[in-house]
């Protein structure tokens, strides 16, 4: 390896960590409710605080199955190909998220110290 | 069969005995990408985080890139990501993945030029980009700007593994030389 591998090497892991850092002491703050969209588009707001189990279909079928459990959500099922979003931990800082990029879905912790402003159901 | 002849045809500007190499060099590349990216589809390595993977299919590009040029390269790259989304994926996720190998092939060929880095150097760069470019194109599919979250892990995984792959491809091509030869 030559001297400028190196320096790129250290240069992005030195990135990673202050990112890693930054987003994890500086922002670490339990979220209260989850927003699930698909497309971008909200399709959902369901707090934290209340244990559920919720299924998401599309227009063709896609399912993807949402649970909340003591302040955290997690993927429990769905019929992707990859199935990444099912073996994604479970999420309950906010700013944290899960995505189904097969079907396009995506689950946001927020809310906070921010408080929320209107919950869609 | 025929796709091996075609890809001599597009790739080759020699002629006899040299063509004939490197069209038969050429096609054991592609199947040796396929074999990898099958073989990664089998062995998922997760770290609860989507996205983070080893890129054993990058050593066939990255083979490539320093036996013939970028043109083979690039056209191996998109042979490989083309069939083994055909084979092992949906069509959607073959969009997705070329959106990183491309991002992350750029890169490569970028840093190649500067001739101020190594093979290593050079697939570091390549691991990092194609994780760079995949959250880019997830960020845009989903509007969903909490994925930004997800890139300090990513590059720090697009390191290692570019790491490991140029380390194995430093290693493989000397072995492809003297075979050559």
């Amino acid at each position: 390896m030559k001297k400028n591998d190196y320096r790129f090497m250290a240069g992005t892991l030195v990135l990673a960590l202050a990112g890693w850092a930054g987003s994890h002491f500086l922002l670490s703050e339990k979220g209260t409710e989850i927003i699930v969209s698909r497309n971008g588009k909200q399709i959902g707001a369901y707090s934290l605080s209340e244990n559920q189990r919720l299924t998401f279909s599309d227009d063709e079928g896609r399912r993807n199955v949402l649970v909340i459990q003591e302040g955290r959500a997690y993927m429990e099922a769905a019929d992707c190909p990859d199935g990444l979003c099912v073996k994604h931990k479970a999420i309950s800082d906010r700013g944290e998220s899960i995505i189904c990029l097969p079907h396009r879905l995506s689950a946001e912790v927020s809310g906070g110290s921010e408080g929320t402003d209107a919950v869609v159901r | 069969m025929s796709l091996l002849k075609q890809k001599g045809h597009v790739a080759g500007k020699g002629h006899g005995t040299d063509m004939r190499k490197k069209t038969a060099f050429m096609g054991l590349f592609l199947a040796f990408a396929l074999v990898l990216s099958y073989i990664e589809s089998l062995v998922p390595v997760s770290l609860g985080i989507p996205g983070v993977k080893l890129g054993l299919a990058n050593l066939a590009v990255l083979l490539a890139l320093y036996v013939y040029g970028w043109r083979e390269a690039l056209l191996l790259n998109l042979m490989r990501v083309l069939l083994s989304g055909f084979l092992f994926g949906s069509l959607f996720m073959a969009m997705y993945s070329m959106a990183g190998a491309l991002c992350s092939f750029s890169a490569m060929c970028l840093l190649k030029r500067t001739g101020r880095f190594s093979l290593t150097g050079v697939s570091m760069a390549g691991g990092v980009f194609h994780n760079v470019g995949q959250l880019l194109t997830a960020f845009f599919v989903l509007k969903a700007p909490g994925v930004v979250f997800y890139l300090p892990v990513l590059l720090a995984a697009g390191i290692g593994a570019g790491f490991l792959m140029g380390r194995l491809s430093e290693e493989v091509i000397k072995y492809i030389r003297r075979a050559r030869e």
